[in-house]
């Protein structure tokens, strides 16, 4: 039980709450046909944090979260100037921005020599779940509960206090939100501000991914983003219940996903544990699969 | 910077060994039939499906790496890997048709969700790999962002092999699949079979990508067959103009881009390939004679 709480509690903490966060907002991105959008976005942030953190030297939660930020609002901003100035087809205009942010943060990366100094942009693509270790709860450690939640990794409290923000933009705009995903003509033409909520929207997928960024990876915030909102839309069609039931359906796949990575291969007498981020991934998807088949062609 | 000119210099010119020559020969064919290939799938707003389908060929990878170490043979054979690669292609191509085709969920969630679901079940299969002691390496690293260097001469082959196939198939097939991009409903009314035709572009780009994993990656392999396609664009509204342009463009791209990742160090060979088609989109955007923001016709 000792080897719970300092191996896998964390690794399972930070999944869920980073799910969480991807899971609501992927509600409203699938709902307006924006899954590839948000994947696009995703990669995007790369840049902006790898800039930022380049450029101040420093690693903390506020620099990336900003740098994470700005280039989403960047690039969201350059498709938009491609789709309208340059009549670039939509998902064309998404490919050419986010290859073109991903491959600079790449090169930015590998230039200025933060590869080398334990920023791995491995670990930023496939997930690091794996990394999150509660050394307070070491048996050996001896210290009191509190003193030993001062010891959690510094980003099971970024993600938590990004699930909080997401929540809180979802929930002061829920009703507009709503509007904007099953009717956005109507939206428009009551005079709903269509743009600041594009904004509001684009700020909590953000958050998301950049706060996913590090230990649970892109990769990982993808496949929550679209799988448990897409398949809680295969069950239900009011919004607040597919809400919901994507939250419920993301917490299961990671708690699934989690105890096949590492209790998988046990099964088979073997003691490597799998790539947590890559096993919940998958589970996401598959749950949106047998779905889509157990329910015909809804 | 006189010696990385006069290196430059030297590889664009072929005299800097017989492997890098075949992979960057390799690459500017490739380049072309992605440009080619690409321009269709644009026109038919299926450009990001490339996307979903390189993500979606790394599980087939590790599989095909995994039963060859089951049998004992030489898992980084090329044809192992590339045949788990594209039948994993395949797979991604049919999931998301299947996906897609339910209204409740559509195309654009149903491609997110192959790519993030896939690549998560690819990163697990791979951390399998990665234990075993031929998996180290063939690690993950090349394949993620791209390798020209690490290439074998057998693989450079394959990959012009491919691209010379695909380009083939692009000349011959050249009307009907322009027929179909530019204008579907004539198409379809000379009694052409669109739906049949538009499942071999996204083939055709399916196999253009998978075959430029190796020196693209899989993050941006698909920028291969979006950003050339979307700079010729600028340059004309005729069918068989756009696709030559493409080509051109994709060819210069994907070359210029192998060569400066052997000249520079620290420069994955994705990236640079990256930047330099990002560059000439710039170009295209702003001096395009048919659509360009300062040289078009309007």
């Amino acid at each position: 039980m000792a080897e719970f709480w300092t191996v896998d509690f964390v690794p399972l903490l930070a999944a869920s709450l980073s799910a969480l966060a991807c899971a609501l907002v992927g509600n409203l991105l699938v709902l307006t046909r924006r899954a590839m959008a948000a994947d696009a976005l995703s990669h995007a942030v790369v840049p902006g944090v790898v800039v930022a953190v380049a450029v101040t030297g420093l690693a903390g939660s506020l620099v990336v979260l900003a740098g994470g930020l700005a280039a989403a609002f960047a690039a969201s901003g350059l498709v938009a100037l491609l789709i309208r100035l340059g009549r670039v087809e939509p998902g064309t205009a998404l490919g050419v921005v986010f290859t073109t942010f991903f491959a600079f943060g790449i090169l930015v990366l590998e230039w200025s020599g933060l590869s080398r100094t334990g920023f791995d942009i491995h670990h930023v693509v496939t997930g690091y779940l794996e990394g999150l270790i509660w050394i307070g709860r070491d048996p050996g450690a001896q210290a009191s509960l509190l003193r030993s939640l001062m010891d959690l990794p510094q980003v099971v409290f970024e993600l938590a206090i990004v699930l909080v923000l997401v929540v809180a933009i979802l929930g002061a705009f829920r009703k507009e939100f709503a509007l904007l995903a099953f009717d956005p003509v109507f939206a428009r033409a009551s005079g709903l501000p269509v743009g600041l909520l594009e904004a509001a929207l684009l700020t909590a997928t953000a958050l998301a991914c950049t706060a996913a960024f590090k230990s649970v990876g892109v990769v990982l915030a993808v496949a929550m983003i679209v799988c448990p909102a897409a398949t809680a839309r295969l069950l239900t069609t009011r919004l607040p219940q597919q809400m919901a039931l994507s939250a419920a359906i993301a917490l299961g796949t990671v708690f699934v996903g989690y105890a096949a990575a590492v209790l998988g291969p046990r099964l088979f007498g073997s003691a490597l544990a799998l790539n947590a981020a890559g096993t919940i991934g998958a589970m996401a998807g598959l749950a949106l699969v047998a779905t889509a088949a157990m329910r015909g062609r809804a | 910077m006189a010696q990385v000119l006069s290196d430059l210099l030297a590889v664009a010119t072929f005299q800097a060994g017989f492997n890098t020559t075949v992979v960057m020969l390799g690459a500017a064919a490739l380049g072309c039939a992605a440009g080619a290939a690409g321009t269709f799938a644009m026109l038919r707003r299926r450009a990001l499906v490339s996307d979903a389908v390189a993500h979606g060929t790394l599980p087939g990878i590790a599989a095909a790496f995994l039963l060859a170490a089951l049998l004992g043979r030489a898992p980084r054979e090329a044809g192992w890997l590339m045949g788990g690669a594209g039948f994993a292609a395949l797979l991604s191509l049919a999931a998301i048709e299947w996906l897609g085709r339910r209204s409740r969920v559509g195309h654009d969630t149903a491609t997110a969700a192959v790519l993030a679901a896939g690549f998560g079940l690819g990163l697990a299969l791979m951390s399998v790999v990665q234990t075993l002691a031929v998996g180290r390496q063939a690690g993950l690293e090349s394949l993620l962002f791209g390798s020209a260097a690490g290439m074998l001469p057998a693989e450079a082959q394959m990959m012009a092999g491919l691209a010379v196939l695909v380009l083939a198939v692009v000349a011959l097939l050249l009307k009907e699949f322009s027929a179909v991009a530019f204008d579907p409903d004539f198409a379809a009314t000379v009694g052409l079979p669109v739906a049949r035709l538009d499942g071999l572009v996204a083939l055709v780009c399916a196999v253009v990508v998978v075959a430029a994993l190796p020196i693209a990656g899989f993050v941006l392999a698909v920028a291969l067959v979006v950003i050339p396609p979307a700079a010729a664009r600028f340059w004309s509204d005729r069918a068989g103009t756009v696709v030559a342009v493409a080509a051109l463009l994709g060819a210069v791209s994907a070359f210029s881009g192998a060569a400066l990742s052997a000249v520079l160090a620290d420069t994955p060979t994705g990236p640079a390939i990256v930047l330099v088609a990002a560059c000439l989109f710039t170009l295209s955007l702003l001096f395009g004679r048919a659509r360009g923001l300062l040289g078009g016709r309007g």
